[in-house]
């Protein structure tokens, strides 16, 4: 199978399809609902914001599914995960309720931050998701110190820090980086390179576009995934896991993916053409892929697939429903939870 | 000439210590770096290295002295030829002098009255806004392209003049602010940098020290957060640190302040942040007029300028005098409606709340009297005092926190110098003290309101 992609990088090797190890019958399915779950669920945060349900920035993770997807699958319980802004496939991959995540999106009562961190700002102690951050890069070295954290206890956690192409340019991401190496912690670093950076296309924006290579002068391995190909993104994220889960420090992780939908809701979207998002779209969607596969290697067939398209549809909906008709936050929340 | 040595400090809090041991007799041929003693303090050991060359002539004071004072004559060392008895008639050469000795021998002044007192700070100086000839045509403009054209014109006046930031060249700015500046000026002039605040901010200063006029977009200001080093320790101080050598002719602008919906991390009021450092020139213009003649100011300005924009404001027309270079006073604040019974002082979307109430208040035939701060810093304190010398009565406006915020600056100010006019405690509007909620009912209520300008008018009009 094709990469998603054509790295602009001429170093950068095709990540190797051939090696990417065929899932179980439960995996593909599996994989295949969460990664229907989070594209329903964002066409269906699109629509409410269209109908101003949704305020603010609203940042659509449609077109990279697989990665959160493939990653969650290498985690056990206790593992932490920790994000930026473009966050709600995080959190449904990680468990989190979506008419909890519904509900904070449209500023609610019952939304995991009781409405006062909306979009970006989303967690859950229970499902280990640390955030939901709006700073690019910011959560970098916050995840770098959950790693920190793991190795303090000495526990067998790992901590995933999902950051993207253009956060990859932020100086504190070197800072954590060398620590992290320095230091041995246990932490993923996980590129999601979807090849722009609101409209910047990576070759404008990095000196050194194969992602992967950026933490050669801090010693930590790194590897190009094709962030598009479920399976791919597990067999990496296991063995990064392994590394990490042995003690011996941290590992990047580059996934290569694509966003369809623009940066937030308002984006021109005159940085690339409608063309490319297409082929994409056509050739190398995660979910058609997996829909396929499943059918080929008859892990079940259209009636079955479509009682899971039925399943998700019905959750999404019960989750926009919620979400509509939970109360605002009661005044008195003006005040809560600034000091504890 | 024989040649003093004297107890040294080990830090710069030390004011004595104890001679603990010689490690050279007199007589004893030292070189310079030879270890010629050991002090200590409750902190630390030290050894005594010798600066010069020559014969330890005498030892002044004996090893287990306790509580030699710093630059105390230790030792004395002879130079080739000297004999210890030249010790006594010798004019010391390495006779000590303090900085306070030094400046009354050069008759620097001591400061008022003999005391060691710092002198009154220069008051602010600023002109006044120019005349705008009869018969100007007057445009409506949107801040937006107000401060589109004021880049441009200086751009065009000045090719030192680049603009630099994210997504400000090809995709036209993120809130469209530089938008065709790409087209006319070129990928020189107009550039995409990575996201990279800290890294962007220093190297515009460093451009700026080499003599470039970098104008820095920060998408909004939260991002310069980031930067925030680079703005108060290099941008600031540079100048002041270099004895006036060096300084950095730079404008960092960019949306400012609370912005619909987007919650705690993207929705906050710098103004007080930059107002508080020494060396930085804060304005923050409420209309297209202003924020036109203003940031042509800042761009000529040889000073760094923080020009906090608004995102909410960038669409509101005004009218803007069609001159080929409208240039304001930076410093200098502008009474936008007048009246005797009680001033308000706002800035930036402030105004806009200052506005509304006061037309409210006309209403219940209270005269309120509008200021616009437009400059932050320096603050324009005479026109503030002048309007409460009259109305004996203040409101200031601030989304920003209250604490420490410029409101507070103010009523501070109305205080010193204005104590006995005023007929009522200062009040203050301001955000509630808390981080900006996403709800839409809780960030109203975060928000300052027009009717707590409102509200606040009366009680200090007792109404
Ligand atoms: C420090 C900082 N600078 C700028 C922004 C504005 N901003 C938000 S997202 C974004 C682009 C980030 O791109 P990337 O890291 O590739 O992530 P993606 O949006 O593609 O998921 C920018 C510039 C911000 N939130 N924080
Ligand atoms: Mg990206």
């Amino acid at each position: 199978m094709a990469v998603a992609q054509k790295n602009p990088n001429a170093n950068a090797k095709e990540p190797a399809s051939l090696a990417v190890p065929d899932f179980s019958k439960e995996q593909d399915l599996s994989a295949y609902r969460s990664m229907l779950t989070i594209r329903r669920f964002e066409e269906k945060a699109g629509q409410m914001y269209g109908m101003g349900l949704i305020g603010g920035f609203c940042h659509l993770y449609i077109g990279q599914e697989a990665v959160v997807v493939g990653m969650q699958m290498v985690l056990k319980d206790g593992d932490q995960v920790i994000t930026g802004y473009r966050d709600h496939g995080h959190m449904l991959a990680c468990g989190m309720d979506a008419k909890g995540v519904m509900a904070e999106l449209t500023g609610r009562a019952h939304g995991y931050s009781k409405g006062k961190g909306g979009s970006m700002h989303m967690f859950s102690v229970d499902k280990g998701f640390f955030g939901g951050h709006g700073i690019v890069g910011a959560q970098v070295p916050i995840g770098t110190g959950l790693a920190f954290a793991n190795q303090y206890r000495g526990n067998d956690r790992i901590t995933l820090t999902y950051f993207g192409d253009g956060a990859a340019n932020q100086g504190q991401v070197y800072e954590s980086f060398n620590m992290a190496s320095l230091w041995k912690l246990p932490v993923i670093y996980v590129i999601e390179n979807n090849r722009y950076a609101m409209g910047t296309e990576i070759t404008r924006a990095s000196a050194e576009v194969n992602l992967s290579r950026r933490g050669l002068s801090f010693n930590i391995p790194g590897e190009q995934v094709d962030g598009m190909d479920v399976r791919a993104v597990k067999a990496a994220g296991d063995k990064a896991a392994a590394w990490c889960r042995a003690g011996k420090g941290p590992f990047i992780l580059e996934m290569l993916t694509y966003r369809y939908r623009g940066h937030s809701m308002s984006d021109p979207a005159k940085y690339r053409t409608r063309e490319e998002v297409d082929k994409v779209r056509t050739m190398h969607d995660p979910i058609d892929m997996a829909r396929h596969r499943i059918l080929e290697k008859k892990f079940a067939n259209e009636d079955g697939l479509k009682k899971i398209d039925a399943a998700v549809r019905d959750l999404i909906n019960d989750a926009a429903e919620f979400a509509t008709h939970d109360p605002e936050p009661d005044v008195s929340e003006l005040y809560t939870d600034i000091y504890r | 000439m024989p040649i003093e040595v004297l107890m040294p400090a080990l830090s710069p809090t030390m004011e004595k210590g104890n001679l603990s041991k010689w490690l050279k007799k007199e007589g004893d041929s030292v070189k310079s770096g030879d270890i010629i003693a050991e002090i200590e303090t409750d902190k630390a050991t030290m050894e005594v290295e010798a600066a010069d060359e020559g014969t330890l002539g005498k030892i002044l004071i004996p090893a287990g002295t306790a509580d030699v004072a710093v630059n105390t004559p230790i030792a004395v060392i002879l130079s080739e030829g000297e004999k210890a008895s030249d010790i006594k008639n010798a004019k010391l050469a390495a006779s000590f002098e303090t900085p306070a000795e030094a400046s009354a021998k050069a008759g620097v002044s001591k400061g008022e009255g003999g005391q060691s007192k710092a002198p009154d700070a220069p008051a602010p100086q600023a002109a006044a806004d120019p005349d705008i000839p009869d018969g100007t045509e007057m445009m409506s403009m949107t801040m937006r392209e107000a401060l589109r054209d004021a880049m441009a014109e200086e751009m065009r006046r000045d090719t030192d003049v680049f603009v630099m930031g994210e997504e400000v060249a090809e995709y036209q700015g993120a809130y469209k602010v530089t938008q065709g500046l790409l087209q006319e000026f070129g990928g020189k002039r107009v550039i995409d940098t990575p996201i990279t605040e800290h890294g962007f901010a220093g190297l515009g200063v460093g451009a700026a020290l080499a003599g470039l006029k970098p104008i820095v977009e920060f998408m909004t200001f939260n991002f310069a957060m980031q930067a925030m080093d680079q703005l108060i320790n290099s941008a600031a101080k540079t100048l002041y640190m270099s004895g006036g050598q060096m300084g950095c002719s730079i404008v960092f602008r960019g949306p400012n302040g609370v912005a619909a919906r987007v919650a705690a991390q993207h929705s906050q009021d710098y103004s007080a942040w930059f107002s508080h450092i020494p060396g930085l020139k804060v304005i923050a213009p409420s209309n297209a007029a202003d924020a036109k003649g203003l940031l042509k100011a800042a761009i000529r300005d040889p000073n760094p300028v923080i020009f906090l924009e608004n995102e909410i404001l960038y669409g509101h027309s005004s009218p803007v005098p069609k001159l080929d270079d409208f240039v304001l006073p930076i410093g200098k604040a502008k009474i936008v409606r007048a009246g005797n019974d009680v001033t308000i002082v706002a800035w930036s979307m402030g105004m806009d709340y200052a506005l509304k109430a006061a037309e409210e208040l006309s209403k219940d035939g209270i005269a309120a009297e509008v200021i616009d701060l437009r400059t932050l810093k320096p603050m324009d304190t005479d026109t503030i005092i002048a309007s409460v010398q009259k109305t004996g009565r203040a409101v200031t406006v601030e989304e920003g926190w209250a604490q420490s915020g410029v409101g507070a600056e103010i009523a501070a100010r109305i205080m010193e110098k204005a104590f006995d006019y005023l007929d009522a405690p200062v009040a203050r509007v301001s955000g509630k003290d808390v981080p900006m909620p996403y709800a839409a009912n809780l960030e109203k209520l975060a928000l300052p309101s027009v009717a707590e300008v409102v509200a606040a008018a009366k009680a200090v009009c007792y109404r």
